[in-house]
């Protein structure tokens, strides 16, 4: 990781980190804000504990489970993107990235069909406090899988090393971030 | 001073300074108002006098803005400004619609919506003034050298620009109109404002202390990320309880209680520059402003906001004089102080003076400072009372407005002070120091 932190120089201690340091900000920030949310989250459960054994036994675990193992598997696909992309094969490295991609998209699909049967339902952000935050924070997930998306599409039309790095990392961050709400959300009774 | 173009900034500090002077006159007049009711009421309803008061203050702040990017733009880009003449033209008929809706509102002329009180004719003024600005100065750094501070500083002011459009908006829905109203006061001052905020200290610092253009542009990067990341979505703390749905509740409180991260990041920038910087300046003045001003900035800005911006706590707190306490520091802090630092920095140079009335300038940043801080404590102290018995104990509006007559007096002496502050800094800025004093300043530089 020496090659890339010497390509910057002078971000104090984002400097060790693979990819582009602004990225890091942004992941910090992201933690952050994921972060206060599952805060929030468990604040409020402790206060209205009736209310959200209830929302949560509407939730479709099956659905956040089959997520999880989607998006890391995408999160694999992606780190071997990069090590693709390190060994300077650009082929294999657009491989896995695509891989990393559809995997992404499986992802989004599943969540829809899930927003889909809570709508049929008649459950939306207004129905009570658990679902205004199950909406938030998995929306905001959601949305970052999105970005996700685009930066990988970024990385598979310029794939250097940093690039690559960059993405991944942004990528990681969102399959972080669901493997502690699927269990702060879907799980935890 | 390098380019001769970057004389055109006088004008508009001129100016700026001018309004300055008449938004605290204006400011004091209604503390007394408050202390004694029927002041002026004929002459000068509390409303009318509240509009010139703010309204001096945000043209004066921009003013000042636009004369910041005259001085830093040529100088960054390296090349002579695209057209000084446009800019003369553009001062003269700001200045012009400014003094217009003054008049105008001193014969009760004004559209209602607070802060955007000006008739619809001076709005669409406005927007010709921001497009000649805005050509000019894109022109300049066009045809100059790119640096990231003059790409920041111009990613704010074409902000400042796009987002203004939104007051021609006023939807009959008064939901919709207030949402789009905090699309203008809100995305000005904790989002656009904050960039132009962050490239002028980022040139202060550069100019004042000498560190590397390469370690300031990281920090500038890091601030500005961090400003858009909290402050765009931090609008929500705004939507509580105007009508939007409830989730706003959550969106704003996460976000906002966050917008005290860059502001807290300006701190330590400003702090570890000087600390780091080798170069001692003489204009010991500007670097105290700088200083002050991402100090004040965090207080004014950062603490008092989180103080009232989690919706639990606004729920009570909601239009009190907490919001008056927190409104009137982070103002002071954030863009007067960025202003004064910039035109203490800027004017000598202009006027090819060498840092002159330094103590008198530094006086001016001690007195008003001391008094916008009492001001904000004698407030803060007023709104937590205020929303005790008002929003806790149930008591009626004007009983509690009566329980408040000490902090009020305090606030208007508090007002007075910081009047005076403010006189000595427009004077030692106009004014020429006496020889001996220039003498000793000048010899400061061969250290």
């Amino acid at each position: 990781m020496t090659d890339h932190s010497e390509a910057h120089g002078g971000w104090g201690a984002l400097d060790h980190l693979p990819g582009n340091p602004l990225m890091w900000v942004l992941i910090l920030s992201e933690l952050v804000v994921f972060g206060a949310f599952f805060v929030a989250f468990s604040v409020s459960r402790v206060l209205h504990p009736a209310m959200f054994l209830a929302g949560q036994a509407k939730l479709d675990r099956l659905a956040g489970g089959v997520n999880t193992m989607l998006l890391l598997t995408s999160g694999l696909a992606a780190a071997l993107a990069v090590s693709a992309c390190a060994a300077g094969d650009t082929r294999r490295c657009r491989r896995w990235l695509a891989g990393a991609g559809l995997l992404g998209v499986g992802f989004l699909g599943v969540k829809l069909a899930e927003y889909a049967g809570k709508a049929s339902q008649g459950i939306g952000i207004d129905t009570d406090t658990f679902f205004t935050l199950f909406y938030l924070m998995t929306g905001f997930h959601a949305a970052h899988v999105i970005l996700g998306l685009v930066i990988l599409a970024v990385v598979a039309w310029k794939p250097s090393l940093e690039n690559a790095e960059t993405g991944a990392a942004f990528w990681h961050m969102v399959d972080l971030i669901w493997v502690l709400l699927y269990p702060i959300v879907y799980l935890i009774r | 001073m390098k380019y001769q173009s970057q004389r055109v900034a006088l004008y508009y500090f001129a100016g700026a300074l001018g309004l300055f002077v008449a938004q605290i006159l204006f400011g004091v007049i209604m503390g007394t108002i408050v202390v004694v009711p029927n002041f002026l009421s004929e002459l000068l309803p509390f409303n009318i006098a509240r509009m010139i008061h703010t309204n001096a203050l945000i043209v004066w702040l921009l003013m000042g803005f636009f004369g910041c990017a005259y001085y830093l733009i040529p100088e960054e880009s390296e090349t002579e400004l695209y057209s000084p003449k446009l800019a003369i033209l553009q001062f003269w008929l700001f200045l012009f619609g400014a003094a217009a809706a003054v008049v105008g509102y001193l014969f009760r002329i004004h559209e209602g919506r607070e802060f955007l009180e000006q008739p619809l004719w001076i709005k669409l003024a406005i927007v010709v003034v921001a497009l000649m600005f805005l050509f000019n100065v894109s022109m300049t750094v066009l045809k100059g050298r790119k640096t990231a501070i003059t790409n920041v500083l111009l990613l704010g002011l074409w902000g400042i620009a796009v987002f203004f459009l939104f007051s021609l908006y006023n939807p009959s829905n008064l939901i919709l109109d207030k949402m789009f109203w905090w699309w203008v006061v809100h995305l000005w001052v904790e989002g656009v404002w904050e960039l132009v905020m962050a490239s002028v200290l980022a040139f202060l610092m550069i100019k004042l202390t000498g560190v590397d253009r390469e370690v300031v542009e990281k920090w500038l990067y890091i601030i500005i990320s961090l400003t858009l990341f909290t402050g765009i979505l931090g609008t929500g703390h705004h939507y509580y309880w105007i009508g939007t749905p409830a989730y706003w509740q959550w969106i704003g409180s996460i976000f906002s209680a966050l917008e005290v991260v860059p502001f807290f990041a300006m701190v330590i920038f400003t702090f570890m520059m000087v600390w780091k910087g080798g170069r001692s300046h003489a204009n010991k003045a500007a670097l105290l402003w700088s200083l002050g001003c991402s100090t004040f900035a965090f207080f004014g800005a950062g603490v008092w906001g989180f103080l009232h911006t989690l919706a639990p706590i606004n729920y009570v707190t909601h239009g009190t004089q907490v919001t008056a306490a927190h409104g009137h520091l982070a103002f002071y802090g954030a863009y007067v102080m960025l202003n004064i630092a910039m035109f203490t920095y800027a004017m000598p140079n202009l006027l090819k003076r060498e840092p002159y009335n330094q103590v008198l300038n530094m006086w001016g940043f001690w007195i008003t400072s001391s008094g916008v801080t009492f001001m904000t404590f004698a407030l803060t102290f007023a709104g937590v009372v205020q929303a005790h018995l008002q929003r806790v104990m149930g008591m009626g509006f004007m009983d509690v407005q009566d329980q408040l007559g000490l902090f009020y007096w305090m606030r208007l002496g508090a007002g007075v002070v910081t009047l005076l502050g403010v006189i000595l800094i427009v004077w030692s800025l106009a004014v020429p120091g006496s020889a001996r004093q220039a003498g000793r300043v000048a010899a400061q530089p061969a250290e």
